[in-house]
């Protein structure tokens, strides 16, 4: 199972990667497999800014629907072009080509509130 | 939780298992899509061995299976099968399933898992002609081998002709080394093949034959999530889905297993002529999202107006169409191929078409 040292999760499965005043969002690799193949992710609440936990949009699989939620409050600023074409990037590379959203945070200490890589790895049991 | 007889290599090969109908069954093994285009273009193995076999035999089993089915079971001849439904009596179904014709007063029911014990109750409630009834469920395995290539594959396995059975006919002879296994050209994916029964101490040679024997057309296990989308594709019809007790048979499309001939007397047959005759107020209807987005079952089927119209039943987005496709009762005066629907997605209206089924080919 990959867990990357450098992201916050949420017990939700997402993760979070900061890059200056703006992060990155997506599902983690346990998440993705759980789900199985991803065919659609729905995302349309670009502009709009959206506290911690709130729903930014669904992703679906074959199977299942799940919504996706914010790891922290912020404004979501992009969607990733390419998941509108390829939603399986998701499925290939779930930390990298595979991010869903970049969101501006609108407080930095709600980070403080999320799971380490190995707070993570715990939730999962990986 | 019960398990089928090849639980322990779905695990081996690392199938996500679900509980369903009260088995732990694979879901998935490789990826729903893979397993999906594997069967379309290739072939594959399900293991559906939850589903239920019960034998009717004796004198009264043509009269008894006449009463209590909605097909014409006088129609089969030996070694036929047919598609069929249980009536509940309340114009609803019981159950859907098929009806295999051994010889003279023995037949055999293959009936959904989910509904083996509702099933087996119902036919002994009803069964006042006196036919002998087994419920041979925990005895018999059955394997669906679906695809273009499945006929090569099985026929690697046994000197009876594959390509000499026709669709809804099947031959008992010997397979694998085996002797009596029920080979029927019928399947649930619409990729052409076979589903093959037998006792359960031959489940795992089998499956060792099949697998070493399609090495070379790259054979693979499918698992019920790939079962779901191939059947969608198809527009068949899944018990619990798109029909249940509440459903009849004319609303769903299948007035062609229903039949009204005056030798026959079946139990709803008069309420279901009246519907035939007046027309159902709703019709099960296949349709293509225009929009993007993916029907679920459940969701509501509106006009442009916003007024609801109808359900949908089953949906997903198909594999090989790339697009959502999905059933769902609709009232009948927006029924017609070709009519504009939309399906409610999270509070939006998402556009689609009534299309004729099935939705490939």
């Amino acid at each position: 199972m990959n867990i990357p040292e450098n992201l916050k999760y949420t017990k939700d499965h997402e993760w979070i990667r900061v890059e200056g005043d703006d992060a990155f969002v997506g599902i983690t690799d346990y998440a993705q497999g759980e789900l199985g193949d991803i065919v659609f992710v729905d995302i349309d609440t670009v502009g709009e800014t959206l506290e911690k936990e709130e729903t930014f949009g669904t992703v679906e699989a074959v199977k299942t629907v799940s919504d996706l939620m914010m790891p922290v409050g912020g404004e979501v600023l992009e969607i990733n072009p390419e998941l509108e074409e390829n939603p399986e990037l998701v499925n290939k590379d779930p930390y990298g080509a595979g991010w869903m959203v970049r969101i501006r945070i609108s407080d930095v200490a709600e980070l403080e509130s999320l799971l380490n890589a190995e707070k993570y790895k715990e939730l999962i049991n990986a | 939780m019960k398990t089928t007889a090849f639980f322990e290599i779905h695990k081996q090969l690392g199938a996500k298992i679900v509980p369903f109908a009260g088995f732990e069954m694979p879901v998935e093994y490789s990826g729903i899509k893979d397993e999906h285009m594997t069967v379309r273009n290739g072939v594959g193995v399900f293991d559906v061995s939850h589903m239920g076999e019960i034998w009717v035999k004796g004198p009264k089993a043509l009269a008894f299976l006449q009463r209590v089915t909605s097909n014409d079971v006088s129609k089969l001849k030996i070694g036929q099968a047919q598609y069929s439904c249980f009536q509940n009596s309340k114009g609803g179904i019981v159950d859907d399933l098929l009806v295999y014709y051994f010889e003279p007063e023995k037949y055999m029911l293959v009936v959904n898992a989910s509904n083996i014990e509702k099933d087996w109750n119902w036919l002994v409630s009803q069964n006042n002609e006196g036919a002998e009834l087994e419920n041979a469920s925990d005895k018999i395995c059955q394997l669906a081998i679906q695809g273009p290539k499945a006929t090569e594959v099985l026929q690697k396995l046994t000197d009876v002709n594959l390509s000499g059975i026709k669709y809804y006919t099947f031959v008992t002879g010997k397979f694998a080394g085996i002797d009596n296994v029920i080979i029927s050209a019928t399947g649930y994916t619409g990729a052409g093949g076979f589903e093959i029964y037998f006792y359960k101490e031959y489940a795992e040679q089998l499956w060792k034959a099949i697998f070493e024997a399609g090495a070379e057309e790259g054979i693979k296990p499918i698992g019920l999530g790939a079962r779901d989308t191939l059947r969608l594709e198809m527009g068949y019809c899944l018990y619990g889905n798109d029909i249940d007790d509440t459903t009849s048979p004319i609303e769903a499309g299948l007035g062609w297993i229903t039949k009204f001939t005056e030798s026959k007397n079946f139990i709803d047959k008069d309420l279901l002529l009246k519907q035939k005759q007046e027309g159902a107020k709703r019709k099960l209807c296949g349709f293509v999202l225009i929009d993007r987005g993916i029907p679920r079952h459940g969701y509501p089927i509106v006009n442009a107006e916003g007024t609801i119209i109808g359900i949908v039943t089953s949906g997903t987005q198909s594999p090989v169409l790339n697009v959502g496709i999905g059933m769902g009762y609709v009232k009948k005066e927006y029924s017609e191929i070709g009519s504009e629907i939309f399906i409610e997605i999270r509070g939006k209206k998402i556009k689609a078409e009534i299309v004729k089924l099935p939705f490939i080919f």
